[in-house]
């Protein structure tokens, strides 16, 4: 295995080990904070954005690169119509299921088997965005 | 406001952030979970929107992200899970409904809750925070509706 990819597969048992320890595998759980009834889920987004801050922010300070990558650069997405139109298709989606992309791939590994409806589901809808690109 | 505790969502939450980091300061890659659907694709569709060099550079990195988190998931159910195996009991309509269009609109959006919600929030993208803005105040409204209208959980 490249070097590369078990690193990404390490970091990715850590990623679904904290998703599910916070619930978020269980759409039971987002949809209780959707609905305002536990808030919870904002303290497993700020926690997780606010150890990537350092990551991102500080890190790059004391390595010029990464060891096993070319380069340091912030996800800083362009601002479009697009942005926003798919913010709100997918705040729809996600207040009718409680799924999200990364919440429902953890949640096969706890043995959830109906999720894999949602996935096949995610897939289409991605697929769907490709047909409709016009490039 | 939080009638389970906070402390498995912090610690979650943090456990997910040094696993984003991880990977980021050893690679440079952005661990974010949306793309992996595009690039996944890529085995399957010629289109052009699939086939793009980036997609085609990121989809073997991203596929192993994938596995990770399910393995993560499962080791996490097999060990500190209080309830272990488990299924939920959201309607398969919901499931089915709900996915495509979160399958649509983050890929419209070009991020999801992790990548406009953690690496986005966390690269102070003023982009990512409008976007998490958006959806997170449309799920509100939209799940409130839901259950106005009788559908529950």
């Amino acid at each position: 295995m490249k070097k590369q990819n078990l690193i990404v597969l390490v970091g990715g048992v850590l990623f679904g080990f904290g998703l599910a320890h916070s619930g978020m595998t269980k759409q039971e759980i987002v949809l209780s904070f959707l609905q305002i009834k536990d808030l919870g889920l904002i303290f497993v987004m700020g926690g997780a954005a606010l150890v990537t801050f350092f990551a991102i922010n500080v890190v790059p300070r004391f390595i010029k690169k990464p060891p096993f990558g070319s380069q340091f650069k912030p996800r800083k997405a362009a601002m479009s119509r697009n942005v926003i139109i798919g913010a709100t298709i997918f705040g729809v989606g996600w207040g009718i299921s409680g799924q999200c992309p990364g919440s429902a791939v953890a949640s096969l590994g706890t043995g959830n088997l109906p999720i894999l409806v949602g996935l096949a589901s995610i897939f289409i809808g991605a697929y769907i965005r490709g047909l409709l690109d016009k490039e | 406001m939080f009638p389970l505790g906070i402390e498995h969502y912090l610690i979650g939450g943090i456990l997910v952030g040094v696993g984003v980091s991880l990977i980021y300061i050893l690679t440079g890659f952005h661990a974010t979970q949306s793309s992996f659907f595009t690039t996944t694709l890529s085995w399957f569709s010629k289109r052009k929107h699939f086939q793009k060099e980036r997609n085609l550079q990121e989809r073997s990195w991203r596929l192993h992200l994938a596995i990770g988190l399910v393995i993560g998931a499962l080791l996490h159910t097999l060990t500190l899970s209080p309830t272990g195996f488990w299924t939920t009991s959201v309607q398969l309509w919901r499931l089915a409904l709900g996915g495509m269009l979160v399958g649509f609109g983050t890929r419209l959006s070009e991020g999801c809750t992790s990548g406009h919600g953690i690496s986005g929030l966390a690269s102070l993208s003023t982009t990512s925070l409008s976007a998490v803005i958006v959806f997170m105040g449309v799920a509100i409204v939209t799940a409130n509706i839901v259950q106005l209208i009788g559908v529950s959980p």
